[in-house]
């Protein structure tokens, strides 16, 4: 038996502490340049040694009503441009040293998210088999006692069909885990709305 | 050392549907969660945020001119994996409300002041040991929306990272004896009593500071386990 401390919401006020200068207003009153606090983690993970595309993530979290969620905090975890992760248990040689892989986002007033990372290559997956490019999302928010986790896939990537991951998603679902490619300029913005329930509601994981 | 991340370690974990804590009723997923294998981009995660930290960021009464008002507070304790083996050198961050139950954000319309000498956020990096130590003042109990006259018991949210993103986890630590307990429909989403009282810190009377801070522990236990082989027979 395990007694490991259990999950608590991160409730609506966490911004000032875990997202200050994320998209979220949290400052009350006037004064703007009180309570400044420098961030741990935030909404750019681009670093100037990371090689790859360059990506933009937008989208908006959305509850049972289809309402956006305006205080909910994103986060995301995926490898760099070549597939390798920037932690210990992946023990390939990584080139892009200042490259974490790890960003915050707080949504906004209607709801809306959004990163600027690279996109990730490949990654090894079970038996040998590779993992079609994709990011890991976190997410938690005032009603959520405890986070859920999906993916985010590239509308772009051929892979996707033998991703051993996403093809254990019934096929009607896997939709929701597919983020769509459109061009803004010479930036590709990669669309991806979480319903966190309901109609259309976006896969989550039991990991 | 391998750490595996066992799923019947989250058999305490509140429901994600709890609807006396009713904001769950329209943001829980209504489809079963698809069961996945853990894979490297799970048992990998967030070595993060050490750059942003400076030692002041973990005593929260000294962030301003002058110091806050409410009890002066130690808060302290380790952060543990499952075989309550040390989680070193890992991001802890915290926020909660001032002494008078208000938190510094625009949403909180709470009719209680703020105060201009705290902000309520602070953060830590784990020793060797695991261990990390913050100064506050104890967080007032608070009103808000979720049934008539519901009052949040007092707490400190606590954010705290682990060794993959399976052991990423978000709480909330509570304080001895608080009449709000049963009360309160977020602490009684975790249905069983032992678990709830591991989100309880202890008062800590040996680590008091005489004439100066009283003191709490509040030990964190995250997900993951050593290894374990398949077979215990075969060794």
């Amino acid at each position: 038996m395990s007694d490991i401390t259990p999950s608590q919401t991160v409730g609506p006020f966490f911004a000032y502490g875990l997202a200050p200068h994320s998209r979220c207003e949290w400052r009350p009153g006037q004064d703007k340049s009180a309570y400044d606090w420098k961030e741990t983690a935030g909404a750019n993970l681009q670093t100037a040694d990371a090689s790859g595309t360059k990506i933009r993530i937008e989208g908006s979290v959305l509850d049972g009503d289809g309402m956006p969620i305006n205080d909910a905090m994103i986060e995301i975890w995926q490898a760099d441009g070549q597939g390798r992760y920037a932690h210990p248990r992946d023990t390939r040689a990584r080139p892009n040293t200042k490259f974490m892989g790890f960003g915050r986002s707080a949504t906004d007033k209607d709801g809306v998210y959004s990163f600027d990372t690279i996109k990730p290559g490949a990654v090894p997956g079970p038996n040998g088999k590779p993992q079609a490019p994709h990011i890991v999302f976190c997410i938690f928010s005032r009603g959520m006692l405890r986070q859920i986790y999906t993916r985010l896939y590239f509308s772009d990537e051929a892979s996707n069909t033998t991703d051993p991951i996403l093809t254990l998603v019934p096929q009607d679902r896997r939709g929701t885990l597919v983020a769509h490619k459109e061009m803004r300029g010479e930036l590709p913005v990669y669309r991806f709305d979480i319903r966190v329930q309901g109609e259309n509601e976006t896969v989550f994981f039991d990991i | 050392m391998t750490l595996v991340f066992p799923k019947e370690s989250l058999s305490t974990f509140p429901k994600h549907l709890s609807p006396d804590y009713r904001s769950t009723v329209k943001r829980s997923p209504s489809k079963p969660l698809i069961v996945v294998p853990q894979t490297l981009s799970e048992l990998t995660g967030p070595v993060y945020g050490h750059n942003a930290v400076q030692e002041s960021d973990a005593d929260l009464t000294k962030q301003h001119k002058g110091e806050p008002l409410g009890e002066r507070i130690i808060v302290h304790g380790h952060v543990l994996d499952e075989d309550k083996r040390p989680v070193p050198d890992t991001l802890v961050e915290i926020w909660q409300a001032n002494a008078c139950g208000r938190y510094v954000h625009n949403v909180d319309q709470h009719p209680a002041p703020l105060d201009p000498n705290f902000t309520g956020a602070g953060r830590t990096i784990t020793d060797k040991k695991g261990y990390f130590r913050f100064i506050t003042v104890k967080p007032g109990a608070y009103p808000w929306g979720n049934h008539h006259n519901a009052w949040r018991p007092n707490h400190i949210h606590f954010s705290v990272f682990g060794h993959s993103f399976l052991s990423r986890l978000v709480t909330q630590m509570y304080f001895p004896g608080d009449p709000l307990f049963p009360l309160d429909p977020i602490f009684n989403s975790v249905t069983d009593e032992k678990a709830r009282q591991r989100m309880i810190s202890r008062f800590d009377l040996e680590n008091t500071i005489p004439d100066w801070a009283l003191c709490f522990r509040f030990d964190i236990v995250l997900r993951g386990r050593e290894a374990t082989p398949q077979d215990p027979d075969k060794h």
